[in-house]
């Protein structure tokens, strides 16, 4: 199917809208954009990070999600209480695909669950004794640990606990960190809130550990991967061009991440980051307070890969520069291997996402790579500045949705009729059964890596693989074609 | 008789405990049926019933076994004068955890535990002076206290508080079954306090179901953990918690009250004389710059 033209694109949005009662018709419409590259600032075309809508079925999570799940969890070295009632933690256990090295429950602790487990007398008198309790039998089980955070689940903000006094009294105890995020779900919109202030968190009560203390030895090319949160092993793949060019990585945030990573993070000469949204707020703070610069990048596609290998190295010396060039020639042959693999057998298809913090704008590229042509994409938790940075990435014309509702998702797909859509796990099956090819952007759908030049061999092949599956095929039952005898049997009835 | 279930709410202070427990004694001396369960983490509501300090709560008892599910009916239910069951929710110290959920958790328990029995007549619900959430409406939801008492004063803030109360009322009563059944004046000696409390209550569009004097006997009961009912019965004032306790079982004025504005309210002091008319001269002007001036 040809591309829509801005026209048809605005027709669509205003068809779509047209089942809302008025009041809901109105604030979606800020929400829904045909994409102008010529827009310099999103906020004349799209509004983000409101309020959702009571049942439109957004697929936002919360604050909780947000620091425990995203920015928090991954630090394998700590151990994380999920501070409140049982579920918050459990039902989210190990569900993100934070892969790491270590020993599960020796020295790291990334797949288990560790909860307070609130019962009716821990809301009425409070939960702090329990949660100092339970820092001192953690401190006896898993004496490993290097630390502890406490996620506060959204009671703890409803009866008020002092969840600071018990950290510091508990720090005290142990002689390790220990971490209070006030990540109570009903905070904010969307997990977006609850990056911001797990961002927070780091920057009150580790950062500065390591303030004054010169020990660690620094060289001139240390830096550190912010915002990669190693899913299927995504950092991996990254980490090793940053090191072939020359650089030395001193921290990853969070995928397989260590506190002492993060002490050690404002003496790096420069972040590096992936996931913008969740990461922002600490790689600014760094830079105010530490001066040490920060950069996005995109390690998604040999295209952006290159472009972002000679970005990064810019700010280096020489050494660096000739570095970046060499690992992007070195890889070369390999993913031009790729591209003539694949490309013939996904040139021209269309897509559509729908995601969380950085995919939406930053698979574009890994898509063209490919030939294909991402034709509709949106955030979950964007704010205005992630849709700055997409308008360019985005051919004109294009659909952009923020907040996507469940119905809204779906007309759009009816209409458009993309080859592919890229979103999560509660969008797989609905566009799986109406007969589209499907891949989760949120976990890989247990595949990965797909950062990097390693990760684009495994990108491309698990798009084959899924566009040109054979089984699209048989989704038409046989007697609904056209050439079964039944149908025609039907039709000179 | 089928069981009513009365709440007896009004300004912290005003001696809602005081009132309700020798309304309750009184109850009992007619021959009814009675239970309290008091609904505030100061547990106060029992104690001339009982002639203790404070009554062990369900909470603090759940908190010592491990959970409410661990607790049975007869470790929380003391039976005192008359025959009365008291029963204490409890709650945290000041300044931690959740007041409002005990009150929930403790009255699930009550019900799940069947300590609501068919031969009871009465049970009052005796609140915390101030409905600061949701818990503490928790008695005057759904199948819970369908009459409401409010105890008052002449005083304008017990006033303020008895119309605030009706507020919430409104409410819970558009919703459900609850209702507005009066005002209990306790007096405070105020001038015109009875005149003053009937119009409030004209006003709301209820009745001052009784007036109840200041009496010093009262106190010569609580400090010795008593009702006036059990420690001088013959005395006048038993005869007015008795006089209360008839009108309360007798009642059937049950209305959705029909709170005032603040204004009306205010009218209604300064018809009285609690208030002066309102002089905007002096607002936000300090002691010092009115010397100046």
């Amino acid at each position: 199917m040809a591309a829509l033209t801005k026209e048809e694109t605005e027709a669509l949005i205003q068809e779509v809208l047209e089942v809302y009662p008025e009041q809901a018709r109105k604030d979606r419409a800020k929400h829904l954009a045909v994409n102008d590259q010529s827009l310099e600032k999103s906020n004349k075309c799209i509004t983000s990070n409101r309020k959702s809508q009571p049942g439109v079925m957004t697929i936002r999570g919360c604050a909780y999600a947000g620091s425990k799940g995203v920015v928090w969890g991954p630090i394998k070295d700590m151990i994380h209480i999920s501070h409140g009632p049982v579920g918050c933690g459990q039902y989210s256990r190990a569900g993100r695909r934070n892969y790491y090295v270590g020993t599960t429950g020796v020295n790291t602790f990334g797949t288990m669950n560790f909860t307070s487990d609130f019962q009716e007398k821990d809301i009425v008198f409070g939960g702090d004794k329990k949660l100092a309790k339970i820092m001192l039998e953690i401190e006896q089980l898993f004496p490993l640990n290097k630390g502890i955070s406490i996620q506060s689940e959204c009671p703890i903000g409803l009866i008020g606990d002092d969840i600071e006094a018990v950290a510091k009294k508990a720090n005290k105890e142990i002689g390790k960190p220990v971490v209070p995020v006030r990540c109570e779900g009903f905070r904010g919109v969307s997990q977006s809130l609850g990056h911001h202030i797990a961002n927070d968190a780091i920057r009150d009560w580790v950062l500065e550990n390591r303030d004054g203390d010169d020990s660690f030895p620094t060289t001139p090319y240390d830096v550190a991967v912010i915002g990669d949160y190693n899913i299927g092993g995504d950092a991996w793949a990254s980490r090793t061009l940053l090191e072939e060019m020359g650089l030395r990585v001193v921290a990853q945030w969070s995928g397989d991440g260590t506190i002492a990573e993060m002490e050690k993070t404002p003496k790096v000469k420069l972040n590096l980051i992936h996931c913008y949204r969740s990461m922002n707020y600490i790689a600014r703070h760094m830079e105010e307070k530490y001066k040490i610069p920060w950069i996005e990048y995109n390690f998604f596609g040999p295209t952006k890969i290159a472009e972002s290998l000679r970005k990064i190295a810019a700010l280096f010396d020489e050494t660096i520069q000739a570095g970046a060039e060499k690992v992007i020639a070195k890889y070369q042959a390999e993913y031009d291997a790729v591209i003539a693999k694949y490309k013939p057998r996904l040139q021209g298809k269309r897509v559509m996402l729908y995601v969380g913090g950085l995919r939406p704008r930053h698979v574009i590229g890994a898509y063209e790579d490919l030939g294909m042509e991402v034709v509709g994409t949106g955030y979950e938790f964007g704010h205005n500045d992630d849709y700055d940075r997409t308008i360019k990435e985005m051919g004109n014309a294009t659909l952009i949705y923020d907040d996507v509702t469940g119905y809204e998702f779906e007309e759009f797909v009816k209409k458009v009729k993309p080859d592919l859509i890229g979103s999560g796990i509660k969008e797989k099956y609905i566009f799986q059964k109406m007969g589209i090819p499907f891949r989760q952007m949120h976990s890989w759908d247990y595949s990965g890596p797909y950062h990097g030049y390693d990760g684009f061999a495994i990108f491309a092949r698990d798009m084959d693989m899924t566009l040109n599956n054979p089984c699209w095929k048989q989704v038409t039952a046989p007697w609904k074609t056209a050439e079964s005898p039944d149908v025609a049997v039907a039709a000179s009835a | 008789m089928a069981l009513r279930q009365c709440a007896i709410y009004g300004k912290g202070g005003i001696g809602k405990s005081t009132t309700t427990q020798n309304l309750v004694s009184a109850l009992a001396e007619l021959g009814n049926k009675v239970m309290i369960v008091g609904c505030d983490p100061k547990a106060d509501s029992t104690r001339l019933i009982l002639h203790a300090k404070a009554q062990t709560t369900i909470m603090s008892l759940a908190a010592e076994a491990g959970s409410v599910e661990d607790l049975e009916l007869e470790d929380v239910l003391k039976v005192g004068y008359g025959g009365i069951k008291c029963v204490e929710s409890g709650g945290p110290e000041p300044g931690v955890g959740c007041a409002g959920r005990g009150v929930i958790t403790a009255i699930n328990f009550l019900e799940e535990e069947g300590a609501y029995d068919d031969e009871l007549d009465f049970v009052f619900y005796d609140v915390l002076g101030d409905v600061v959430c949701g818990g503490f409406a928790m008695p005057i939801r759904e199948n819970k206290a369908q009459e409401i008492y409010i105890v008052c004063s002449g005083e304008m803030m017990a006033m303020y508080a008895a119309n605030n109360i009706a507020k919430g009322i409104v409410k819970y009563a558009n919703s459900g079954s609850v209702r507005l059944a009066g005002l209990i004046c306790n007096s405070r000696e105020t001038a015109r306090e009875d005149e003053l409390i009937s119009a409030l209550a004209a006003k709301i569009g209820t009745t001052m179901i009784h007036f109840v004097p200041r009496d010093n006997v009262v106190q010569r009961a609580e400090i010795r953990r008593m009702t006036v009912i059990e420690y001088e019965p013959q005395a006048k004032q038993a005869d007015e918690y008795r006089q209360l306790a008839i009108k309360i079982r007798d009642n059937k004025n049950f209305i959705i009250p029909t709170p005032i504005t603040m204004d009306e309210l205010e009218e209604l002091m300064m018809e009285f004389g609690i208030i002066d008319q309102e002089d905007e001269s002096i607002i936000g002007i300090t002691a010092a710059a009115e010397a100046t001036a």
